[in-house]
């Protein structure tokens, strides 16, 4: 090895990993190393067991039974919007609806939102950073309405450009959608210093958390947004789980966005009345194991302690920075002073795609592409990027081989 | 009277016994990827691009007597070492036998998942490009 010298593991490391059985399987016979947790991070036992649990002894359908599987059933998913509510500090838990995830979360304030609040002339703001599911659903939004889709600047190192941001807010902006952390370059951007400028001008405001969940410590009360969205799957928690909390005054104030079951209060041919928050914006039987998946989630994350998880992931990204650093024409892009566990980066001379290919063959998952976010990949001139992302369960010692087998590919591929 | 589509996909087949070891078929694909030659700056052009999530191709072809000829390029170069393989097989070939052409040979030397849907490289849509061209052409002449 050469360059920097491999830190000391750290021994929570080692029992956040014991937690995850996949991490012990073989990739095309070599120890898994996992590093595309930005799409998706793996699951610990104490999740699987949730779900596990809940559908062995606890299954029923929620909240119209009076029978007794129905009654645990409808505890289960409560005390799931419970544990979530306190998991990003929300004040009541009419403020916390269960969505299939961040996309789901977004679609629905898009529509729901638009219908009520965006009009011809409008102007909804994101910035050049977002994934496409912070880009898509506004076009067509502003599409049905005939509003505006305003796009803040990103600079050279991918730090947002907050002055071009500030100058495009006005009186006609009616919603500041912006992401927390981004997937593709792990800037993190000052979202309450954003929320507050946008207050200014009466505009509301959207985070989307899909990459801040998964290192907690979220407090919605301070950030002070309208609506705040996340996936649980990037968290620890199951696929189809995620939330989108919304200010009770301002949800109150928005229409219904999908109809049937569970959003009724009552239902005639001529009339229907729609259910209280959250109900309101939960048609049809939910999906009870994900929540009950999602809350063990949170559970698992705060018993191991959020800080423990930030230390673990910035002495990796610091590491893996470092040694990356080492390989001849490599650059990083995504270089903002405030960043999280996610390095994407090119090579001169070889394709994305082709570094991720090899580096597969020796067990090593890595993103290759454009992230979603093909309009900053535009604007950077690239194909795509490799993109490296660390959770709280990955080693120094992953770092080396992933180091030793992107100079492999270099070598072949020059 | 050129090799069949067969008999070529079978000369790849033997050509691929040599590279038992994964890393060894990376390196021919990657050999063969930086000896394909370019596709014809002209015909590198928007209408002929072929867009996967994770690399581009660029596809042209032509027809000559009876038979298509396609020249083609990637950004990505073990993609444009696959691309290598699908010319050398289909080249020259009367459009009928595209049209029917079943590809095995890419399972059989275990280069299969880069012509899986999911890999996103847009290989499958070049394979769906090149059979579209062949019929095309076939539907011209008849």
């Amino acid at each position: 090895m050469e360059g920097a010298t491999r830190p000391l593991d750290i021994p929570e490391n080692i029992s956040f990993i014991e937690a995850f059985p996949i991490l012990k399987r073989e990739v095309n016979g070599h120890k898994l190393v996992y590093f595309d947790n930005a799409a998706s991070s793996q699951k610990p036992r104490q999740v699987l067991d949730a779900i596990e649990e809940y559908y062995f002894k606890e299954h029923s359908n929620v909240h119209r039974g009076v029978h007794y599987l129905s009654q645990l059933a409808t505890d289960r998913y409560e005390s799931a919007r419970e544990r979530m509510r306190k998991f990003i500090n929300a004040k009541s838990t009419r403020e916390i609806i269960f969505t299939k995830g961040c996309t789901d979360g977004i679609n629905l304030v898009a529509a729901a939102f638009a219908k009520k609040h965006l009009h011809e002339g409008d102007e909804i703001l994101i910035t050049e950073m977002e994934h496409h599911s912070n880009i898509v659903p506004w076009q067509m939004a502003c599409d049905d309405k005939g509003g505006k889709l305003i796009v803040a600047n990103v600079l050279e190192d991918g730090s947002l450009d907050y002055k071009d941001l500030k100058s495009k807010l006005s009186d006609k902006t009616k919603l500041v959608s912006v992401v927390h952390i981004s997937n593709a370059l792990g800037t993190v951007n000052p979202v309450k210093k954003i929320v507050a400028q946008a207050k200014k001008f009466g505009a509301y405001t959207l985070v989307d958390g899909a990459q801040a969940a998964p290192h907690g410590g979220i407090d919605v009360k301070d950030i002070d947004c309208d609506f705040y969205v996340f996936s649980g799957h990037k968290m620890y928690g199951p696929t189809g789980s995620g939330i989108l909390y919304g200010k009770e005054s301002v949800l109150e104030g928005m229409p219904p966005y999908q109809g049937g079951g569970e959003m009724i209060k009552t239902v005639s041919f001529e009339k229907t009345t729609f259910n209280e928050l959250p109900f309101k914006y939960e048609a049809g039987t939910p999906n009870m194991a994900a929540a009950v998946g999602l809350a063990a989630a949170a559970d698992f994350m705060d018993d191991f302690g959020v800080g423990n998880i930030a230390q673990i992931e910035n002495g990796l990204l610091q590491y893996a920075t470092e040694r990356l650093l080492e390989i001849d024409g490599l650059k990083i892009i995504g270089t903002a002073p405030e960043k999280t566990s996610v390095i994407s980066f090119i090579v001169d001379g070889t394709h994305p795609s082709d570094i991720g290919a090899i580096i597969d063959k020796l067990g090593i998952a890595v993103r290759t592409g454009h992230h979603c976010t093909q309009p900053l990949m535009d604007k950077f001139g690239l194909p795509g990027t490799c993109r490296a992302s660390f959770a709280a369960y990955n080693t120094f010692e992953e770092i080396d081989s992933l180091v030793a087998g992107v100079k492999r590919a270099v070598k072949m591929l020059r | 009277m050129a090799a069949s589509i067969q008999d070529r996909e079978q000369e790849i087949i033997d050509e691929f016994e040599f590279f038992p070891e994964w890393m060894e078929k990376y390196e021919h694909l990657i050999e063969l990827g930086k000896s394909l030659p370019l596709i014809d700056d002209r015909f590198k052009t928007d209408d002929n691009i072929i867009k996967g999530c994770q690399s581009r191709v660029w596809l042209h072809s032509e027809k000559n007597e009876n038979l298509i000829s396609y020249s083609a390029d990637s950004d990505a170069v073990i993609t444009k070492g696959i691309i290598a393989l699908m010319i050398r097989v289909l080249n020259n070939q009367p459009p009928e036998d595209i049209v029917k052409a079943e590809l095995g040979f890419i399972d059989q030397i275990g280069l299969k998942e880069h012509l899986s849907p999911t890999r996103s490289n847009g290989l499958v849509s070049m394979v769906k490009q090149m059979k579209f061209y062949a019929l095309a052409h076939q539907a011209k002449e008849a």
